[in-house]
């Protein structure tokens, strides 16, 4: 692509670097924002660099937070002592959305995967240990997802935190509410038949 | 199961062809590049959904034109069963049955079993490792879901074992935790796979054998030997023991993804010494068990094609296994040969056999002495 303008071109490739962002496109957002208001792009970029600069994590549960401690952490009516163990802030929103959970968030920030690089260092680990061994923690839920890798980042702390007075769960798998049994797949279906549930705790909900 | 009909448009080198063929036996003869595999390639196409020649389905399309249509009515449990092919270059292929189109083609490979026994078959012995665990491998998971659902994951935890130890070399560190929590998932799994190896070859391996005494009259002794890692040996003590070994090579060296199947003749290893026709025989004898598990597994007899069989076999060993095949354990079969006269031969004192003359793209039904080829 040949640009009349060397500003254009360096916006062009800024944008083209964004996940899902071809060149072409890029070309098209950079146009868009030339058309608008000055105003409007600039306010774009501020709040960019303002996000970048000013955004922090929560230093207890490594929550996207604006400030040090984070409104679930800082949270009274929330359990402080029910730790639920996620991947991302993705994960925390989607059961945020649930109001099912008055516990706390653990994020790890990732998952192990040595295929992608990421290690058990790579992860908020030892900060989750530090807190279960402070012994006031009653139970933690392994809340990640239900692949290979996650499989072995649950497995992984378990075994981390097994020696410690805590209780571990991991969130239930099975068939999805709404679902026809016919069209479940036998991996799924077989282990739903194995897990079973107390029908009176289903009648409780 | 039995095919009753097929139809093919603008598929290789058939410009329009109908076949109408018997419960029994089909033989397609003719001179070399007349079509006759391609007639094998259409109904394995109708099983499969794709071309055990070349995969690529816009190359299977006769040259000059834009799309092929291969149709097929099946007989399943008295039930009819009419499959619909067609591709047009630049679209999705459409996979009908019974005028319902598939939304996912992998429901429906399964359905209509076929075995095939080609030429190639022999690098089956000759090639590596890896061809006879797949094979092992398809045989196992068509009647074992969770087989091959332990199978993915136990594949997908050795590269991600082999990451970490590629990782290891280049920073010049070592986490036990970080490859033990692998480790012991790769442990129980890779058991489980042994186990249901070992078993499965427990009751494949005397059906092979009954297959191979019979083609080759008893006059070799042939055995499958199951070679692996694990027997005997606890595979946690194996991965310990190989831990050194796969530190230095970044790659890990113990484990049922590195089992064989050796195959012998007459106590010496087939794939040094077996000649080319006992290497055939030996492939034909583990096709033809493959055919009996499959069969036992869907209840039903599976279409047998059998492609250019006669080749490298002496005259003994074609009776026999004309014999074999033709004795009520295979149901429908489809047989290629070049020679009229030697197949007319072997197949003298059997019913139910049809032949058609196949050449140039065109098929002429010959014994019932009537032209079903409308291009002739």
């Amino acid at each position: 692509m040949n640009f009349s303008s060397k500003l254009l071109e360096d916006a062009v490739n800024e944008f083209a670097r964004l996940p899902g962002v071809g060149k072409r496109s890029a070309l098209r957002l950079v146009l868009h924002l030339l058309r608008q208001e000055e105003a409007q792009a600039v306010s774009l970029g501020e709040s960019l660099i303002k996000m970048r600069k000013e955004l922090s994590y929560c230093k207890s549960c490594f929550n996207i937070s604006d400030t040090d401690i984070c409104e679930i952490c800082s949270d009274s009516s929330r359990d402080q002592n029910l730790i639920c163990v996620v991947e991302d802030i993705r994960d925390v929103m989607a059961i945020e959305n649930t109001q099912q959970f008055k516990g706390v968030y653990h994020v790890l920030g990732g998952i192990i995967s040595p295929m992608n690089g990421i290690g058990p260092d790579d992860l908020n680990i030892d900060s989750l240990i530090s807190k279960v061994n402070q012994g006031e923690i009653n139970e933690v839920i392994l809340a990640l997802n239900t692949t290979l890798e996650g499989d072995t980042t649950n497995f992984f702390l378990f075994k981390k935190l097994k020696d410690a007075n805590v209780e571990i769960t991991t969130i239930a798998r099975g068939i999805a509410v709404g679902d026809e049994l016919e069209y479940v797949d036998d991996v799924t279906l077989g282990r739903c038949m194995i897990n079973r549930t107390p029908y009176e705790t289903v009648l409780a909900r | 199961m039995h095919l009753k009909k097929l139809s093919l448009v603008n598929f290789k080198n058939y410009e329009h062809a109908e076949l109408n063929f018997s419960t029994g036996f089909n033989c397609f003869v003719g001179d070399n590049g007349g079509g006759k595999t391609n007639l094998l390639d259409a109904i394995y196409h109708l099983s499969f959904c794709k071309s055990f020649i070349n995969p690529i389905d816009s190359q299977n399309i006769k040259h000059n034109t834009d799309f092929y249509i291969i149709q097929g009515n099946f007989e399943l449990n008295e039930k009819k069963e009419q499959i619909h092919c067609g591709f047009k270059k630049g679209k999705k292929k459409q996979f009908q049955r019974n005028k319902k189109e598939y939304s996912r083609l992998a429901d429906h490979i399964g359905l209509l079993p076929v075995v095939l026994v080609s030429p190639e078959d022999t690098m089956l012995i000759q090639e590596g490792s890896d061809l006879r665990r797949k094979f092992i491998d398809t045989i196992i998971a068509q009647f074992d879901r969770v087989y091959l659902d332990k199978l993915i994951s136990y594949n997908r935890i050795i590269s991600q074992r082999n990451a970490l130890l590629k990782k290891f070399a280049e920073a010049r560190s070592f986490d036990k935790d970080a490859i033990d929590v692998w480790d012991e998932q790769l442990v129980e799994l890779g058991m489980v796979i042994h186990e249901k190896r070992v078993a499965f070859l427990h009751s494949f391996t005397p059906i092979f054998k009954k297959h191979f005494e019979f083609i080759s009259q008893g006059k070799e002794e042939v055995s499958l030997e199951y070679r692996s890692q694990l027997a005997g040996e606890n595979f946690k003590d194996v991965l310990a023991e190989a831990m050194a070994k796969d530190r230095i090579v970044q790659y890990s060296t113990a484990g049922i993804h590195r089992d064989d199947l050796i195959c012998t003749l007459d106590e010496y290893p087939i794939k040094k010494l077996g000649s080319q026709g006992q290497r055939k025989s030996f492939v034909i004898a583990l096709k033809l068990a493959q055919y009996d598990f499959l069969k036992s597994e869907k209840g039903y007899r599976p279409l047998l094609l059998l492609d250019d069989i006669f080749d490298k076999l002496d005259p003994s060993r074609v009776v026999q296994l004309m014999e074999l095949v033709n004795g009520s354990d295979f149901g429908q079969i489809f047989i290629t040969h070049t020679h009229e006269e030697r197949l007319t031969a072997v197949l003298e004192g059997i019913d139910d056999v049809k032949i058609f003359q196949v050449g140039g793209g065109m098929v002429k039904d010959y014994s019932a002495k009537s032209i079903t080829d409308d291009a002739t």
